[in-house]
């Protein structure tokens, strides 16, 4: 993945290993914690639209999946966390090339309409199902994470175990950049026509790409459940979809840290503009239309560019 | 002695757009270490004949056999393993990535790993990589362009960005190469060039089809030619044949021809 990613690897992981140390306060951790869950969407979903050019508003969906299969399972028929876990993994998976098979084989962006439309009757099943989800007020007390005996209930703990994923999943994300897949996705990105003509077939990886992606938000779903042990459906809303791809824009879309930057931003924006009390909405609203004008590529290149530029001036 | 069998046959190649009849009823055949080139006037229907060949644009009828298989209908990507490559008239770099990553693009039809295979790494992955730059960096040698490695290739000059394409399609390990106007827009020395390499990649076994309206080149290069006119076959022979052919000139050569 080169050296430069490799060296960021490595201090990203130091730098999130020594944070529990410094920082005790539950409501931080627990800030990096969401941090680092919506992260794992976000860097699925960074991966299908900056790689495979594809935009999905059905993200959140597949968090519900991930979510609601852990919950309910765990929950309702006591299945074991590890089983539940794939469950929800298995079920994202079908769920995925039930949509992408169809409409990734045309051109254009059929799949932003049918994601939409996927993520909404989700959102109306987590609602309806009352028997199974606990309709609109949610299912509560699903029981924390537990390995061999040993719980990973406390914040630092479920904070390692969140950030572990994470790293692992960004590892995998910059491994298939910088390989043939990534290659032929890029390519894909440049030329359609001349991608195809080399060889690539150009669905299958689409297709390959939105599945994984969906894959990464069901993971992150589990996680989430097991933290919050109570989940309700507005978690999964289409509002939510959108959120996590504001998050790859404002980070910015074709690059993986990007993407953990976004991810990072939008989390601690809500939380840091508490301050303003009413007009919250409006300094945040002001803040991501700042970051658009000014870094239209996203704050990951704006930074870049800017380091670039200081870096020739002194 | 044998007559050995064509590596690519058409036989009554038809394609229609709408009302237009881009070509018709087109027989010809590439016979295997051939330069064979398709020369004709704007709009005859050679750019159309390769999207056909390479799977870009289905026929509305006849047939396309490479290697005596029935190749018609098959997806692009297929086409490029069955051993097609192929240039574009209009360059069709991969700008995003850079000159060496654009010919790394073109070993992708001859390697295999996948996505679950590069996230984890897993052994063989660093193998098939390596290779993959070594045989890249040696087709970039062939076109000359090594010095340009590391360069975006949508800031090379448009010389070099043809001869880029030259060397990505190379890359896919062709048997039949297809060339679309190799020479459009390059100056006398990079047109020298050109056809120097074009003659290096026939040496090397791979058969070469090209479409252009550079006449000196085509004369210079090419065994045998096609003249195309409205989509339909006007003449084919050996350069000699086609200068002299009466129907050419009219239709395409004029009375400007200073072959004589």
């Amino acid at each position: 993945m080169g050296k430069e990613n490799l060296r960021a690897v490595f201090i990203l992981t130091i730098c999130l290993g020594v944070f529990p140390f410094f920082i005790r306060s539950d409501y931080y951790l627990s800030i990096m914690i969401f941090i680092g869950i919506n992260a794992i969407i976000v860097m699925g979903l960074s991966l299908l639209m900056g790689y495979a050019g594809q935009i999905s508003l059905g993200h959140a969906a597949f968090f519900g999946i991930g979510a609601y299969c852990s919950g309910v399972l765990t929950v309702k028929l006591g299945l074991s966390i590890v089983t539940a876990f794939f469950c929800g993994i298995f079920l994202s998976i079908v769920m995925a090339l039930a949509i992408a098979i169809p409409t990734l084989k045309l051109k254009g962006h059929y799949l932003a309409v049918a994601t939409l439309g996927f993520g909404e009757i989700i959102y109306v099943i987590f609602n309806e199902l009352l028997e199974i989800t606990g309709g609109p007020s949610g299912l509560s007390g699903i029981p924390p994470i537990h390995f061999f005996g040993y719980s990973f209930k406390g914040g630092w703990r479920y904070f390692y175990l969140v950030w572990t994923v994470a790293i692992l999943l960004l590892i995998f994300s910059l491994n298939i950049i910088h390989s043939r897949v990534g290659r032929a996705l890029r390519a894909v990105h440049g030329s359609e026509v001349a991608a195809q003509a080399m060889g690539v077939n150009v669905s299958q990886f689409k297709i390959q790409v939105f599945v994984l992606s969906a894959l990464y938000a069901s993971v992150a779903g589990t996680l989430y459940a097991h933290f919050v042990t109570f989940i309700s459906p507005s978690t999964f809303s289409l509002f939510v979809s959108i959120l996590l791809l504001m998050m790859v824009v404002i980070g910015g879309g074709g690059s993986i840290w990007g993407a953990l930057l976004g991810a990072g931003i939008l989390t601690i924006l809500p939380e840091s503009l508490r301050a303003f009390r009413d007009f919250d909405i409006l300094v945040y609203g002001v803040i991501l239309m700042a970051i658009l004008l000014f870094m239209p590529e996203g704050i990951f290149k704006g930074l870049t560019l800017s380091a670039t530029w200081m870096r020739k001036k002194w | 002695m044998v007559t050995p069998h064509p590596i690519l046959e058409a036989s009554r190649l038809r394609k229609i757009f709408g009302g237009l009849m881009a070509i018709v009823d087109l027989n010809f055949k590439v016979m295997p270490g051939q330069i064979k080139a398709v020369i004709g006037p704007n709009g005859a229907g050679k750019t159309t004949l390769f999207n056909i060949i390479t799977g870009i644009l289905p026929p509305t009828g006849g047939t396309i056999r490479f290697k005596g298989r029935e190749i018609n209908g098959e997806k692009p990507h297929r086409i490029a393993q069955n051993g097609i490559s192929r240039t574009f008239q209009t360059v069709e770099l991969f700008g995003n990535m850079t000159v060496l990553e654009n010919v790394m693009v073109g070993r992708h039809v001859r390697t295999k790993v996948g996505l679950i295979q590069s996230g984890l790494r897993l052994p063989g992955v660093k193998k098939e990589e390596r290779f993959v730059l070594e045989t890249a960096q040696e087709k970039l040698d062939i076109v000359g362009l090594t010095r340009r490695a590391n360069e975006p290739a949508s800031g090379v000059p448009l010389g070099e960005q043809k001869l880029l394409e030259v060397a990505r399609a190379l890359a896919t390990d062709p048997q039949l190469l297809l060339l679309d106007e190799p020479a459009a827009g390059l100056n006398e020395t990079e047109i020298l060039r050109m056809a120097e390499i074009i003659m290096k990649i026939r040496e090397s076994g791979v058969t070469v089809l090209l479409v252009e309206h550079h006449m000196d080149l085509v004369m210079s290069i090419s065994d045998d030619i096609v003249v195309l006119n409205y989509g339909e076959k006007v003449a084919e022979g050996t350069p000699e044949e086609i200068k002299g052919d009466e129907k050419v000139i009219d239709a395409y050569l004029g009375v400007e021809i200073k072959y004589a």
